[in-house]
C-alpha cells in the first residue's frame, strides 16, 4: 500500500485519537534505516563506479600503446622484406602476432569496463529516484504525525484552560467589531487633535493680524517697492 | 528556525513592524513545541505555527463541521477548492473535524517572510469567514 494510501485509511478510520500514530514510531525508524542502507549503497556504487573508469582509462591508454607498437613493428618487418631478410621478418611478424593477441585482451577489458560503467551509471541514477522516493513519503509521514502531535497539545492546551475556540461567525463578529472601534477612536483622536485649544487661539489671532504674519507675494512686492 | 526563535523576533518587533501589526506569542508545551500567535485586535483567530524537519507550518482554524450547514457541504467545499489558488500564500486543509487554512514554509526562510505569511495566513482566514459565511449556521 502506498504512504498516501495509508495516510488517507489511518486518518478516515480514526487513528487521529491522541498519541495514536499513523505508522508506528518502529515502522518510522525501519523507513529511516532503509534510507540510510540505500544512502550507503549509493555511496558504495559510486565508489565502484570511479574504480571502474579508472581502470577502463587504463585499458584504453594501453589499448592505444599496444596498437602504436604494432605500426612500429610492421614498420620493421616492411623494412626486413625489403633488406631480403625473411628470417628476421618472420621475426617481427611474430611479434606483431603476440602484439595483435594482447591488443585484442585489451579491446574485451576496455568494452567490459565501458559496459560495466554504463551499467553502475543506470543503477546509481535509479537507487537515487528510489531515495528521493522514500525521502518524500517519509516526510508525509512524519508531517501527519507532526500535525497530529500538535493539534493535540493545542486542544489540550485548550481544554487545561477552560477556554475553547469560538466559532467561526462569532470570532469574526468580535474582531469586526474590535476594528470598527479602533477606527472610531481614531477618528476621534484625529477630531482631537485638530481642535486643540492651542491651534485654534493661533489661528484666531493669525485672523486678527496680531503675531507673526505668514509673508505673501503681495507683502514682498510692496515692499520691493518702497525701497 | 525554532519557535522561540520566532516568537521573540514577533514579539520584539512592536512599533518597528513593517506589516503594520503587533503580535502576541505564547509557546503552548505538547510532544512537539507549537507557537500560538495572536495578532492584536483579532485574538479571536490565534495561528498555531510549529516546525518540524523539514518546514515550518502555520494553522489558522476557520470552524467546526458542526458549524456548516449539512445541506451545504458540497458547495462549501467546491467553494473552496476553486478559492485554494487565488488565496495568497495560503491552502485550505482539515484536521480532524476542523477545517484549516495553513501555510508551509522552508524551514530556511527569514524571519521576515515568516511574518508575512502569518500577516497574510489571517488576512486570508477573516476574508474566508466573512466570504462563506452563508454555508455556516
Amino acid at each position: 500500500m502506498s504512504i498516501f494510501k495509508k495516510i488517507i485509511t489511518a486518518v478516515r478510520g480514526g487513528a487521529t485519537e491522541a498519541g495514536e500514530a499513523i505508522v508506528d514510531a518502529n515502522a518510522t525508524r525501519i523507513f529511516e534505516q532503509e534510507i540510510r542502507d540505500s544512502e550507503k549503497h549509493i555511496t558504495i556504487a559510486k565508489r565502484d563506479l570511479t574504480e571502474v573508469m579508472a581502470k577502463q582509462m587504463q585499458a584504453a591508454r594501453e589499448l592505444a600503446q599496444l596498437q602504436a607498437s604494432i605500426k612500429e613493428h610492421e614498420g620493421y618487418a616492411m623494412q626486413a622484406l625489403n633488406q631480403g631478410n625473411e628470417a628476421l621478418a618472420i621475426e617481427v611478424a611474430e611479434k606483431i602476432a603476440e602484439l595483435e593477441s594482447s591488443a585484442a585482451d585489451q579491446q574485451q577489458a576496455n568494452e567490459s569496463f565501458l559496459s560495466s560503467a554504463d551499467r553502475l551509471k543506470e543503477l546509481i541514477k535509479k537507487s537515487e529516484r528510489q531515495l528521493t522516493e522514500y525521502k518524500r513519503q517519509l516526510t508525509m509521514v512524519k508531517t501527519t504525525e507532526s500535525v497530529q502531535k500538535a493539534t493535540s497539545a493545542i486542544t489540550d492546551n485548550f481544554s487545561a484552560s477552560n477556554s475553547k475556540l469560538l466559532n467561526a461567525k462569532d470570532s469574526l463578529e468580535r474582531i469586526k467589531k474590535k476594528q470598527a472601534m479602533f477606527d472610531d477612536k481614531l477618528k476621534a483622536a484625529e477630531q482631537l487633535e485638530a481642535e486643540t485649544p492651542e491651534q485654534t487661539l493661533k489661528s484666531k489671532l493669525q485672523d486678527a493680524g496680531i503675531g507673526a504674519q505668514q509673508t505673501s507675494a503681495q507683502s514682498v512686492l510692496d515692499r520691493l517697492k518702497k525701497k | 528556525m525554532n519557535i522561540h526563535t520566532i516568537a521573540t523576533h514577533l514579539n520584539k518587533l512592536a512599533d518597528d513592524t513593517e506589516t503594520g501589526f503587533n503580535f502576541d506569542c505564547t509557546p503552548i508545551n505538547g510532544e512537539i513545541d507549537v507557537l500560538q500567535v495572536e495578532i492584536i485586535g483579532r485574538e479571536e483567530i490565534p495561528i498555531f505555527v510549529s516546525i518540524s524537519d523539514n518546514q515550518i507550518l502555520c494553522i489558522a482554524y476557520l470552524w467546526g463541521e458542526d458549524e456548516i450547514k449539512t445541506e451545504l457541504k458540497a458547495n462549501m467545499m467546491e467553494a473552496m477548492l476553486e478559492m485554494n489558488i487565488p488565496m495568497p500564500l495560503s491552502a485550505f486543509a482539515k484536521v480532524e473535524n476542523k477545517y484549516v487554512v495553513f501555510g508551509a514554509l522552508s524551514i530556511n526562510s527569514s524571519l521576515e517572510d515568516i511574518e508575512l505569511e502569518l500577516v497574510t495566513l489571517s488576512d486570508n482566514s477573516l476574508e474566508v469567514i466573512s466570504e462563506m459565511d452563508s454555508y455556516l449556521k
